[in-house]
């Protein structure tokens, strides 16, 4: 399944809503143009839910680094929401879950912004 | 120690044949008698080599090709999936891949694939193919219990 996303804005807040895979190619793609358009258009609260990501591969966590490396660049906060276990897993043993912010339910995940 | 079953193919140095790599093997460790979950790491381990293989060692050249190998390996001890990917390019040394779980790499946004062939798979090792590209083997033991299902008694 190719990655599709839809955003939602809450307040200052923006929620991308991903579904599908997060890999080389059009899908690692496909996320870092999604955040660098919000990034760009002045967004500096995202939250990204990945509820609906079943699989994440090498490059997949390059783009989930790079968006977080982005958007702190611009003193900006960026959330991880709802992993599935695969996604989990990638992220614990790579030693990412630890940079960073990972939330399970929404309403909490916005209330936590700076 | 006999090789029960042995598959080939050879891939094309396209994005797609990321994907074809990773059904063929799943396929493949399915019919074996891996379970989900582990269908699923070996799936993801042989989609890292061939990332790499795409990426560093056919340098994304279309003229190059990627040759994946796979057999399943039975012993009397242990039944096990051993994979073979073998790229055009000039080889590489293990040594000089920066360890991904170092403080100053973590922020990296690439360099783990290598590390994640280990965490999925048994046994991993790099040796300089025939044609002078990296060749990558990589392994996975089937369950003892399946492993035993598996034996002629």
């Amino acid at each position: 399944m190719v990655l599709r996303s839809t955003c939602r804005t809450i307040g200052d807040i923006s929620v991308l809503d991903i579904s599908g895979k997060i890999t080389l190619g059009e899908g690692s793609a496909t996320l870092r143009r999604n955040i660098r358009e919000l990034v760009d258009g002045g967004q500096r609260k995202i939250v990204l839910n990945l509820e609906d990501v079943d699989y994440i591969d090498s490059s997949g966590i390059g783009e989930l680094v790079a968006a977080h490396s982005l958007v702190e660049g611009v003193q900006g906060e960026l959330k991880l929401l709802k992993l599935t276990r695969r996604v989990r897993d990638i992220l614990q043993i790579t030693r990412l879950f630890t940079i960073f912010d990972v939330q399970n339910d929404e309403a909490a995940a916005l209330r936590n912004f700076r | 120690m006999a090789t029960t079953q042995r598959f080939e193919i050879v891939l094309e140095t396209v994005i797609e044949s990321v994907d074809r790599a990773e059904l063929v093997v799943k396929r493949f460790a399915e019919a074996s008698g891996f379970d989900e979950d582990e269908v699923h790491r070996i799936g993801m381990a042989v989609r890292e080599g061939t990332i790499n293989a795409y990426n560093y060692g056919n340098r994304q050249d279309r003229r190059k090709k990627i040759l994946l190998v796979l057999e399943l390996e039975e012993r009397r001890e242990d039944t096990r999936m051993v994979v073979r990917l073998v790229d055009e390019g000039t080889g590489f040394d293990l040594s000089d891949i920066p360890d991904p779980l170092a403080e100053e790499n973590l922020l990296r946004t690439s360099g783990r694939g290598i590390f994640l062939i280990r965490a999925f798979m048994d046994d991993f090792s790099v040796q300089r193919g025939s044609n002078g590209g990296a060749e990558v083997i990589m392994t996975k033991k089937l369950p003892p219990s399946v492993h035993e299902r598996r034996r002629p008694h």
